[in-house]
């Protein structure tokens, strides 16, 4: 999907640049964009690694399994299909705390962990039942104490408070989770 | 607003710096191990945000996005979402490092603490890369009808732009 994406916006920049007459500019943008974005990533990176190291303390403290501990009652409330201490469930509320947390590199295998576990007893077999379709929207709701990389962009274009927007990423987020269960129940209720 | 956001980041260090502490963590190998990891994923990243934000600044010299935002503005002002990130909202769900690259050119354009850079902001911040976190946790078991997943997260997504326009309004 992504080389799609790429390269429409190459193509549709062609042709927008002919019309426009701004050739020009175009050529100019293609040489300033790619040095743009290792200087991006340079500038990016005190941010995120200070926010990987901190996260990285707090997971070696053992916050991580606690907060999953809390988290997976609360999880199987909206997931019925699997019991609060249940492999999946934990594999679940581990991948959502490390999230949370801004661990993104272990996330992913809890992930798909979680995954493979709701799977096993997966009545519909080839179609995901209603617990992994509410794991799935759970996990695109991007629920995240300190949003680092959007911090680290914000730093890098020059911002005097980067971290100024938290409060409305906590809001938007926490909403955006909220109505996704509501949204997927609908969708379930209607079978 | 802003007066209780400068606590929060000094705060969120202090509590994982003393918890570490009294958990008896090795405080500074734990947090270079960590930031270790994060140069990685930074490096990992760095070839499709190249690709990406190559792509991005070629559609603005081009002056597609100008033509776009204004030819959006009508539909975006009757349903209240700044017409320059709209094209963000739309790039969200389908690439993660797309969208980083388009709101590193909304920043860099109009400034990242001016209303729409922060709009812009909230908005790739509380949503995700849909239609890949559904491609690879389906994909790694073999599910390839995903029954209504697509229909409700994008609805959740919609709902979630919105938000983000409200947030910025509310919170200033």
């Amino acid at each position: 999907m992504i080389g799609y994406v790429w390269f429409l916006m190459v193509i549709i920049s062609f042709i927008c640049a002919l019309c426009t007459g701004k050739m020009e500019n175009l050529s100019k943008s293609v040489l300033d964009g790619a040095d743009h974005a290792v200087s991006l990533v340079i500038s990016m990176a005190g941010v995120m690694c200070l926010w990987t190291g901190m996260m990285k303390i707090a997971d070696r403290s053992g916050i991580t399994e606690k907060m999953s501990k809390i988290m997976s009652p609360l999880l199987s409330r909206v997931m019925p299909e699997y019991r609060s201490d249940s492999p999946a469930m934990k594999a679940v509320s581990a991948n959502i705390t490390a999230n949370i947390l801004g661990l993104g590199n272990a996330a992913t295998p809890f992930g798909l962990a979680a995954m493979r576990e709701m799977q096993k007893t997966n009545q519909l077999g080839s179609q995901p039942n209603n617990s992994m379709i509410m794991f799935v929207v759970i996990n695109t709701a991007s629920l995240q104490i300190i949003p680092t990389t959007i911090a680290a962009l914000r730093q890098a274009a020059g911002s005097i408070s980067p971290y100024s927007i938290l409060p409305h990423i906590w809001f938007t987020s926490l909403l955006t989770l909220a109505a996704g269960i509501v949204i997927a129940r609908i969708f379930m209720l209607r079978g | 607003m802003n007066g209780i956001s400068i606590y929060i980041i000094p705060s969120v260090i202090v509590f994982i710096v003393i918890y570490g502490t009294f958990k008896k963590v090795d405080l500074f190998g734990a947090f270079t191990d960590g930031a270790k990891e994060g140069i990685y994923s930074l490096i990992s990243a760095a070839p499709s945000l190249i690709g990406l934000v190559t792509a991005v600044s070629m559609l603005e010299a081009s002056g597609f996005f100008d033509l776009l935002t204004g030819f959006l503005q009508p539909v975006c002002t009757t349903i209240g979402i700044p017409a320059e990130v709209l094209p963000l909202g739309l790039m969200r769900p389908v690439t993660g490092s797309g969208s980083f690259a388009m709101l590193n050119s909304i920043l860099e354009k109009y400034g990242a603490d001016s209303i729409i850079g922060k709009t812009a902001s909230v908005m790739a911040g509380s949503t995700e890369t849909t239609f890949y976190a559904i491609t690879v946790y389906f994909g790694s078991v073999g599910i390839k009808n995903t029954r209504f997943t697509i229909p409700a997260a994008l609805t959740a997504d919609i709902v979630g732009m919105f938000l983000a326009v409200y947030s910025v309004r509310l919170f200033g």
